[in-house]
């Protein structure tokens, strides 16, 4: 990663994003709990900034947080930056032997739940199929976390905390596993097999914080809809 | 049953790199551990009990409470020990190691094993991408000795069984991964590292490790051949 090579005023914080992703949602959830101003910038797809090529050169994607003229990307990488650096509401747990579990969980969601959703949405016939039969499964072992976990007392993996690095982590599903859905075809969610999950997601989406970020079901669906043709129309012509 | 107490557990299977990066992580903290050994394709009731979730190795038991996946378990142990430090301090730095520790276990490994798995274009391809990213990972090193800078940190304990796994893998399966006019920096720091007694001393015996790799191989060429 490049550094010192971009804004550099002390203190400033920058986010380079695309209001569309959920890897960006993310880190917006992380700054907002923790009350720290910074500057988004809305980057584009096909025409990446430089600002964007140089401070993320090795993967040119969003997001990237730019502190103190430091570029820092990958969403759980950002999260765990933004902990540590402003102390005031802790989102990974204190205790050691929690904040692994807390990893543990939130390597599980990104591996099992995230990369199937992603590839299921870019694809079809058999390789689909496949991708969201892993996501059936993940999605049970969510569940069964969520029943162990969760009650009326405890809405969230956080605990008592309130909202914590999994719930910011998982939090992409309560907006997008629908459109991703929609788009791809497809159907993971389900009420009666997933009870705690849906409570979960009712109470995360109701999050003071966490509502007004929410994008509108419809402008995502329509966003997606072009990425997935435009992959799925690369693939048919090679 | 394993977790007695205070006492730690680590639950391994010889010839795995990720059982081996947490061994180093416990050599450099100087923690006392049992380790058991998973006589692996079978899973013991224990490791199927203390991982239900992965059902792999290794797993780290600590006063009874078991934590799965490597880089977890080392940034754990890193937290409940705290001499001789294996992520730097300044948050800005121990994001750059977990980014390239990512990087390494996202973009080099698979890339690894592709060309190790693989025959023909897909071989050639999958060596290609793994050389490259390798030069990549180089820049992490920043002319540094080692990527944790004068003593080895959570980044080379990562990274470096890959030094040790590409050379044999590239010899069995008779493709070039370690390019040594690609990645000068890299190759050195790979030498260093593995030589350094503490790493060392935890290596599987090369030996085995190489007839291992040699079955492994014949059974995935088998594989692709049906």
């Amino acid at each position: 990663m490049a550094s010192g090579s971009v804004a550099d005023q002390e203190g400033k914080v920058m986010l380079l994003g695309f209001w569309f992703s959920p890897f960006v949602k993310r880190v917006e959830w992380a700054l907002k709990f923790k009350g720290v101003e910074y500057d988004y910038v809305e980057q584009e797809l096909t025409n990446k900034s430089t600002l964007l090529l140089t401070s993320n050169p090795i993967h040119k994607k969003v997001p990237v947080l730019i502190h103190n003229g430091n570029p820092i990307a990958e969403s759980l990488v950002i999260m765990e930056y933004i902990d540590e650096t402003w102390k005031q509401n802790p989102i990974l747990p204190q205790d050691p032997y929690e904040r692994a579990m807390a990893r543990f969980w939130a390597n599980f969601i990104e591996q099992k739940v995230t990369e199937p959703a992603r590839d299921a949405l870019l694809s079809q016939g058999e390789q689909q199929e496949k991708k969201v039969k892993e996501l059936k499964e993940a999605m049970e072992v969510v569940e069964g976390e969520a029943k162990a976990k969760l009650n009326d007392k405890t809405l969230f993996f956080g605990g008592e905390n309130g909202v914590g690095y999994v719930d910011i982590v998982l939090g992409w599903t309560c907006n997008w596993m629908e459109t991703v859905e929609e788009v791809g075809g497809f159907k993971v969610l389900d009420p009666e097999s997933q009870p705690q999950f849906h409570k979960w997601m009712a109470n995360f989406r109701e999050v003071p914080f966490i509502k007004p970020t929410l994008e509108p079901t419809e402008k995502l669906v329509e966003y997606f809809r072009m990425l997935r043709q435009a992959r799925l129309g690369l693939v048919a012509n090679k | 049953m394993a977790g007695n107490g205070d006492g730690v557990t680590l639950l391994g299977y010889w010839a795995s790199p990720y059982a081996l990066r947490v061994k180093w992580a416990l050599k450099i903290k100087e923690v006392q551990y049992e380790y058991m050994e998973e006589h692996l394709p079978d899973k013991s009731p224990m490791l199927l009990q203390y991982n239900p979730v992965h059902k792999k190795i290794p797993v780290l038991v600590h006063k009874g409470k078991p934590l799965a996946e490597s880089l977890v378990i080392i940034e754990y142990i890193d937290e409940v020990w705290k001499h001789n430090p294996l992520l730097p301090q300044d948050p800005y730095h121990r994001a750059k190691a977990r980014f390239w520790a990512k990087f390494a276990d996202e973009k080099c490994v698979p890339a690894m094993f592709r060309a190790f798995s693989k025959v023909g274009e897909e071989q050639a391809q999958a060596a290609e991408e793994l050389r490259e990213n390798l030069k990549t990972l180089e820049s992490a090193l920043e002319g540094k000795q080692y990527f944790g800078g004068e003593t080895i940190g959570f980044l080379d304990i990562a990274v470096g069984w890959i030094g040790c796994w590409a050379r044999m893998n590239e010899e069995v399966a008779g493709v070039n991964m370690i390019d040594a006019e690609m990645i000068p920096l890299l190759s050195v720091w790979f030498q260093k590292f593995l030589e350094l007694p503490i790493i060392k001393e935890c290596l599987p015996p090369q030996d085995k490790l190489l007839e291992h790799t040699k079955e492994f191989h014949k059974m995935l060429m088998m594989a692709t051949l049906t």
